[in-house]
């Protein structure tokens, strides 16, 4: 079975789970459930194989040129990260069937588990560290989603906001950090990288990069001081806290170091970041947890302690420290699933978390009491319980410690501490809660709690006990293969045993205990401490910095955003002013080589025509109509251009165009206001004079060297090309339907998107009807002259006539679709001038969304008619036909495709103007008025 | 000729970018109007200038770049959707605001006196 099918399976879980939500809930449970027990079936299935020490693949390409795959990889340390992602993952999946009450949705929570699983599965299977990254920003959001579940609860959803803050703003650091190993090593593929850990070390940017991967791993592990948001994650269904917070979601930060141990670790830079973060963490987090009065506080506390013993050991510069680490990985995950499942029943079955209430649960719940009980012990380190094991092993190495030179006995002793407050608060999680007196006025009569609920809890205490009774049995392989993959080399002998004889180890775990009862017993004098000290909540810090942070960058934004187009545009044009023009003061010469060709009449004329043309706009903008006029002459002059220079089949599309726009720009005139008040001060006159007169230069020289200079141009291909692979003669209609009829494609879709978004913007436009001209005259009486109502329709045949020449003859002479297509709009629109918009409607109803839609459908199954003969997409095809009365014509795919064009553009076109021109005709009382703008 | 055509294009810029910084929306548009018919002639005009050198097969001995001239045709069909599209909203934001400033009102002091409504 291929690896990929473990991440696949649960995807689809999630899909099939948000769909159960009509069903009950133990159909929806049980359905749920197939995906991770299928999963791990197939994780199972490879067990021989990673267990002898193989690495299983399983890869797609995906965009090879960027060194892009989806690749999956399953050793020792990922197969011992799915088992427990999968596992516990299934039990919590049976446990919240039980927890979740009637009114909460259990596919909701069930889709979103198992997008977590995937997004958790997704980490630790990647073999490509991009991939790893998505989906560990994949956990971010479905973590997000999970914690703010109950999201009519305001703590839930600041909670989740929190998580995803400190864990998104992490994950970005990560990002960097990996693409920085990637620049490193040349590969973004975990096996390259894992293979060059000394080039990586030896780079000079190895301490930037362990520092923001790092970040990115203490943020996801809740480690000092980025440990806060964990606690506020507890607002979350307790299924999840035991989820994320023992198996998964902070594990993940430690996955990453246990992953990139080979990479990076092994420098003093790593030993003491990882080393000091871990112990801070450990001693902060065995601390604070005694003073949590909620039950899920103080496991969200002892929580972050364990993670912090995790790192620390991460840290350790000694080989067992990794094993006794991978091995307190397991153990965690157990222990701290069943302690959250264990407060979930407590919470359940009694409506309260606070252990200042919560007392003598014995009698009401011997049975859970018991369970909880014996995970509670495996917490605090107690003999022949798994918790123990892996205690041991850590205040073993942190004997062996030298990381603080002469100083390093502080680390077993700071070790023991947090073991001792471990103790403690194990045993008041024990004891306030199971006996220490009567409840007291607890909102639900407590009593045992559903017999299959338990079922989870049984499972993982049974593991706890197992496993500290028999490690050798149970966990040696895996933790074998798991401490392979992390250290690379062969796994240094180790013994996991109960026994090891009077030493040092067992001396500090004896002092932890006693410690801890002493701790527990006299909690009272510390509590008293403990609320005399100024109370400090991260809570309240992290808002205040996060509203600083607001009001920061909105006051920056403001600097920049003022509302002022005009300012946008100024910053904008001397950008590109210094960014264009700085390059020609270091130009050698402006004029190049070519000669140039000789000025004649026409072309002094034309010239001078349009300058003066261009100056008019500008001198009289604020008389529309007469800048509209000058501006029209402007585009004839241009159009008269392109024909001076070669370029037929753009003087006609600038031509049609400029007929389009001027009639488009007439129509804007009569719903804008019709005076433009002189408002500028001439200082700022002035100001645009001058910029506008050097971006004038700037380009205009640009323009002068590129075309004194000789050309190198692939066009000759083209040329050489079009009659024998494209079938026509016209080279510039043949690279628009042809060689480059993917642009074309785009070009028309972008057209047709135009059109629709001009069309939804003038949907209930509320209307300003002028009522007299500028100049304060009535618009004319007549509003459809005689004359031109009578010559446009009988122009119209005509007009077509000439369009459809136009578009047949554009493959091997000047023409096409863009061309016709203009020139059928025009004709059309000339209909609407001459009789109203009401007058076509009553004569001719098309849709023009129809019709745009149409066009690109036309270009687009024409393009895909090449798939059909196995050729890539949009392959044009050509033949000679004899048909009567015609005589031989070739007949080339393109053209149709140059008919989706032509189709698109007039519906488009026929958009812009009749759903502007409708406007004016629509309003009944002032329709008089209107129409003579028409 | 190379000359003339380059001032050409540096007036219709100048031109333009002088008529895309004044307050209303009538200049602006027929400021990117004249910016987009500089731009076309620049495009084009990479294709070098050549007289009588249409890119039709057959027609004449040498021909002219036909590559800048297939980029622009489409470009000046776009600028026309560009043109229409900020019409509508130069008409859709004079209806709903009441006038056709351009900027914020009361956000800069550029404008010397305010507008009146009409």
């Amino acid at each position: 079975m291929a690896l990929f099918w473990i991440p696949l399976l649960t995807t689809l879980g999630s899909l099939i789970s948000s769909l159960t939500a009509k069903l009950s809930r133990n159909q929806t449970a049980a359905i749920t459930l197939l995906a991770p027990i299928a999963a791990l079936a197939i994780c199972l299935y490879h067990a021989p194989a990673v267990f002898n020490g193989d690495i299983l693949y399983s890869q797609f390409n995906w965009l090879e040129q960027l060194n892009l795959s989806i690749s999956f990889r399953l050793d020792g340390l990922a197969f011992l990260f799915a088992l427990l992602i999968l596992g516990i993952g299934s039990l919590i999946i049976f446990y919240a069937r039980y927890y979740l009450s009637d009114k909460d949705s259990l596919s909701k929570l069930y889709a979103y588990l198992m997008l977590f699983m995937t997004a958790m599965l997704g980490i630790v299977l990647s073999n490509n560290v991009i991939q790893l990254w998505f989906c560990w920003e994949l956990t971010s959001i479905s973590s997000f989603l999970l914690i703010s579940y109950w999201n009519d609860k305001a703590e839930a959803r600041k909670g989740a906001l929190m998580a995803l803050t400190v864990t998104g703003a992490g994950g970005l650091a990560l990002l960097a950090g990996l693409m920085l190993i990637g620049n490193i090593v040349g590969s973004y593929q975990l096996d390259d990288i894992l293979a060059s850990g000394e080039l990586i070390k030896q780079s000079q940017w190895y301490e930037v990069t362990l520092v923001l991967i790092l970040l990115g791993a203490f943020t996801k592990s809740a480690q000092f001081p980025f440990h806060f948001w964990l606690p506020h994650a507890m607002a979350a269904p307790t299924p999840v806290s035991a989820y994320l917070h023992s198996a998964t979601m902070v594990k993940a930060g430690i996955f990453l170091m246990a992953r990139f141990y080979p990479a990076l670790a092994g420098t003093e830079m790593w030993f003491l970041l990882v080393s000091l973060t871990g112990l801070a963490t450990l001693l902060l987090g065995a601390y604070v947890a005694l003073f949590k009065h909620d039950l899920k506080g103080l496991l969200a506390y002892s929580t972050i302690s364990h993670l912090g013993l995790i790192t620390l050991l991460l840290g350790l510069d000694t080989e067992l420290a990794t094993v006794a680490a991978i091995f307190h990985i397991i153990n965690h995950a157990t222990f701290k699933a069943s302690l959250f499942m264990a407060t979930g029943i407590i919470d359940h079955e009694t409506g309260t978390r606070d252990m200042r209430k919560l007392n003598g649960m014995w009698r009401y719940m011997p049975y859970t009491a018991t369970l909880a009980m014996v995970a509670a012990s495996a917490m605090a380190g107690v003999p022949l319980l798994n918790g123990f094991l892996s205690k041991e092993m850590f205040f073993a190495e942190t004997l062996h410690s030298q990381l603080l030179g002469s100083m390093s006995w502080l680390i077993p002793v700071l070790a023991t501490v947090a073991g001792a407050f471990s103790v403690a608060y194990s045993a008041r999680f024990i004891h306030d809660v199971f006996f220490n007196g009567d409840p007291i006025d607890l909102p639900k009569q407590p009593h045992e709690a559903p017999r299959y609920m338990r079922v989870p809890i049984e499972v993982l205490v049974a593991l706890c006990f197992v496993v500290g009774m028999f490690p050798n049995y149970i966990v040696d392989g895996l933790l074998q293969v798991a401490s392979m993959a992390v250290l690379t080399e062969a796994t240094p002998v180790f013994e996991i045993a109960i026994w090891h004889g009077f030493n040092l180890p067992l001396l500090m775990s004896g002092v932890a205990v006693g410690g801890g009862i002493l701790i527990y017993t006299q909690r009272k004098y510390l509590f008293q401490f403990q609320a005399s000290l100024p109370s400090l909540s991260a809570k309240a810090m992290f808002d205040q910095a996060l509203d600083y942070l607001f009001i920061w960058s909105q006051k920056r934004i403001k600097q920049f955003e003022n509302g002022s187009l005009q300012r946008y545009t100024i910053l904008l044009i001397m950008l590109v002013l210094f960014a264009a023009g700085a390059p020609l003061f270091e130009m050698h010469q402006l004029v190049g080589q070519n000669t140039p060709h000789n000025i004649d009449m026409f072309n002094a004329v034309g010239t001078s025509l349009l300058i003066a043309g261009a100056l008019a706009t500008v001198i009289w903008h604020r008389h529309r109509m007469i800048a509209l006029l000058m501006i029209s002459v402007v585009g004839l002059m241009v159009s008269v251009a392109f024909t001076r220079f070669s370029a037929p089949d753009l003087a006609l599309t600038q031509l049609s165009v400029e007929v389009v726009t001027i009639v488009l720009l007439m129509l804007a005139l009569f719903f804008l206001p019709q005076h433009t008040p002189k408002e500028s001060s001439s200082i700022r006159v002035l100001r645009d004079l001058s910029i506008a007169s050097a971006c004038g230069v700037v380009i205009g020289s640009i323009c002068y060297a590129i075309i004194t200079r000789p050309l190198d141009s692939i066009s000759q291909f083209f040329i050489e090309n079009a009659k024998t692979g494209g079938g026509g003669t016209n080279v510039v209609n043949v690279i628009l339907v042809d060689f480059r009829g993917f642009d074309t494609l785009g070009e028309i879709t972008v057209l047709g998107i135009a059109a629709l978004g001009i069309y939804k913007v003038l949907v209930n436009l509320p209307l300003f009807m002028p009522a007299t001209d500028g100049e304060g005259r009535k618009w004319a009486k007549e509003k459809y002259p005689l004359l031109l109502a009578t010559i446009s329709q009988t122009l119209l045949p005509l007009a077509l006539l000439v369009s459809a020449f136009i578009f047949l003859r554009g493959h091997n002479l000047p023409g096409g679709g863009f061309i016709a297509g203009l020139i059928t709009a025009t004709a059309i629109i000339l209909q609407y001038i001459a009789h109203g918009s009401n007058w076509i409607a009553e004569r001719l109803t098309i849709n023009y969304r129809k019709i745009i839609a149409i066009g690109v459908m036309i270009a687009l199954i024409c393009g895909m008619g090449s798939l059909v003969f196995a050729r890539p997409f949009l392959t044009s095809w050509f033949d000679y036909f004899d048909i009567p009365l015609v005589g031989k014509t070739e007949l080339a795919s393109a053209l149709i495709f140059d008919l989706g064009v032509y189709v698109t553009v007039v519906g488009s076109t026929m958009m812009i103007l009749a759903s502007l021109g409708k406007l004016t005709a629509n309003e009944p009382n002032k329709q008089e008025k209107a129409r003579g703008a028409d | 000729m190379e000359l003339l055509y380059s001032i050409c294009v540096g007036v219709l810029v100048a031109c333009g970018v002088f008529l895309i910084l004044r307050a209303r929306s009538f200049p602006i548009v027929l400021g990117l109007t004249m910016l987009s018919y500089a731009v076309n002639l620049f495009l084009f005009a990479s294709g070098r200038l050549s007289i009588n050198q249409a890119v039709i097969l057959g027609a004449s001995p040498q021909h002219a770049d036909p590559l800048p001239q297939a980029l622009v045709l489409t470009a000046i069909v776009i600028g026309f959707a560009m043109t229409a599209f900020s019409v509508i909203l130069a008409i859709r934001a004079r209806a709903d605001l009441g006038n056709d400033f351009v900027n914020v009102q009361g956000s800069n002091s550029t404008v010397k006196k305010a507008g009146s409504k009409k």
